[in-house]
């Protein structure tokens, strides 16, 4: 009771320089926000990429349908494979001259057809991996009648090499701004702890126990922290309106992102003024 | 009740303050702690108030011990001993009831006891009247009574009180003396730090220890004076 008074007193004896406070920690997680946004389109982005990696068998035209049923039984069964799908000759030419336009009389004119026949792989969502594509290409390349398996291994790394960068400097920049907030939310809290130096003096004088006097400056802290976090959140979705309506086309962050935010910023709060209050009653 | 043993308090730039200091203060003692600025006084009451802790030796507490108190312990040390000032350290802004339901609550009385309690203390220091002044109106000799009104929330063994009357006139130096007495004869120990040896003389039935650059040189209670 005491500490919820007190911290909320403490709002009120100093509006503007917890507003201050506030105001900052909501800036600096405004940019963990934006990186956020960012880092949540990006992966859209990339998983609408991932699910379009997929292994190409291509067979040898001799092959003879009984060794192509083995080998599409031996690749179903692996744990990380969706589908597994036959393209015949045939279907592979009508596919070419659906989708390649284009080149739609060269096919017509030939009497050849060039395209061989083939067996595409489809893997589960999260199984899209470089190592994955490597062993189940490399699972088919051990049959003789097996002309090729690609899977664009040169755009598959990059693509996890992408994730890799985007997971880092999500990672890299969100601690980097988070402790921002966090030295703002302790140096505001120093600030309102050597303002009610006297009464904590007095506290330790009469014989109040430490968690006594700790309780409203952590209270304190993250409801500062909370109020940053909302703040970032407003200003974040603005920018995510503002883009949305003049330049592209971007998602909202989920819900629970947003929750996971707002707990991170109250818990900032309350961790940076527990070690400002910690260090305070140490040397008084 | 108080007891130094082999006390020694040496700090990093100023060399020690106390050496090597001995004494035991019983239940329902009155003692003055006398000499001359720098001789060690208020050190002695800080590590009483365990606000410090002796680089040797032991300061022994009602129970407590400074060699083994912990941090997280220290408040039940505090609400043992009660403690004054000379410069009264109120609150200022706030009122005299103020001051003393502020040190009730955070020691936890429960809110519906605060007031009574903060007006029989008022009333116990002569104060029932100035109960709504703010500090700020008040006489330094009213405030230090604040201030001891506010050092008996916890009702403690002890009141050390470092200088209590170094701010005041003699009439309200007389009026604390009084009530120092009081609490003494209802069975509350007191040490106070004083360097006013007319105010001792006044007083000779109070037991006097007398410390000189850090070491206890003088022990009333002793048949002859302590040396170092």
């Amino acid at each position: 009771m005491y500490a919820i008074r007190e911290a909320l007193a403490a709002f009120r004896r100093a509006p503007v320089l917890t507003g201050l406070s506030a105001g900052m920690v909501g800036l600096a997680l405004f940019v963990v926000g934006l990186f956020s946004l960012a880092t949540y389109n990006l992966r859209i982005a990339l998983s609408a990429i991932e699910e379009r990696v997929e292994v190409v068998v291509y067979l040898r035209d001799d092959a003879r349908q009984s060794e192509i049923d083995t080998l599409l039984v031996e690749l179903a069964a692996f744990d990380e494979v969706s589908r597994v799908t036959y393209v015949s000759k045939r279907d592979a030419l009508e596919r070419a001259q659906r989708e390649l336009p284009e080149f739609g009389q060269l096919f017509l004119e030939s009497e050849v057809n060039p395209l061989p026949q083939s067996l595409e792989v489809e893997l589960r969502p999260g199984n899209r991996t470089p190592d994955v594509v490597e062993r189940v290409s490399d699972a088919a390349r051990g049959y003789p009648f097996v002309e090729d398996a690609l899977y664009g291994e040169e755009w598959v790394d990059r693509l996890f090499a992408l994730r890799r960068i985007g997971f880092a400097s999500t990672a890299v920049l969100g601690t980097a701004f988070a402790m921002v907030a966090a030295l703002i939310i302790g140096t505001a809290l120093r600030i309102a702890i050597f303002a009610r130096r006297d009464e904590i003096y007095i506290m330790r004088l009469v014989g109040a126990r430490n968690g006594f006097i700790r309780r409203p400056f952590l209270l304190e802290g993250a409801l500062a922290g909370l109020a940053g976090a909302v703040l970032a959140v407003v200003l974040t979705y603005a920018t995510y309106r503002g883009v949305y309506a003049y330049l592209f086309e971007v998602a909202w962050i989920p819900g629970s992102w947003i929750g996971i935010g707002l707990l991170t910023g109250a818990l900032f709060g309350a961790a940076s003024s527990a070690i400002a209050i910690r260090r305070h009653l140490r040397e008084v | 009740m108080i007891k130094l043993t082999h006390v020694s308090k040496e700090y990093p730039k100023r060399g020690y303050a106390l050496h090597d200091v001995s004494f035991h203060l019983g239940k329902g003692e009155f003692a003055f702690l006398t000499g001359h600025s720098g001789s060690g006084k208020s050190t002695t009451m800080r590590l009483i108030h365990m606000a410090d802790r002796p680089t040797d030796g032991e300061v022994r507490v009602s129970g407590f011990s400074s060699a083994t108190v912990t941090e997280r312990d220290l408040w039940k040390v505090r609400r043992r001993v009660g403690m004054v000032f000379q410069d009264f350290r109120l609150l200022p802004g706030r009122s005299t009831l103020e001051n003393v339901s502020f040190a009730l609550e955070v020691t936890g009385t429960p809110q519906k006891a605060i007031q009574a309690k903060a007006n029989r203390l008022l009333t116990q220091v002569g104060l029932a009247t100035k109960a709504g002044a703010r500090v700020e109106e008040l006489s330094g000799g009213e405030r230090q009574r604040v201030a001891i009104a506010r050092s008996l929330v916890n009702d403690p063994y002890v009141l050390l009180a470092d200088e209590p009357t170094g701010n005041l006139d003699e009439r309200a130096t007389r009026g604390i003396m009084e009530l120092f007495w009081d609490l003494n004869a209802k069975g509350m120990a007191v040490l106070m730090a004083t360097h006013d040896m007319e105010l001792i003389r006044r007083h000779p039935h109070a037991r006097l220890f007398e410390l000189d650059q850090g070491k206890l040189v003088y022990d009333s209670a002793a048949t002859d004076s302590v040396t170092a």
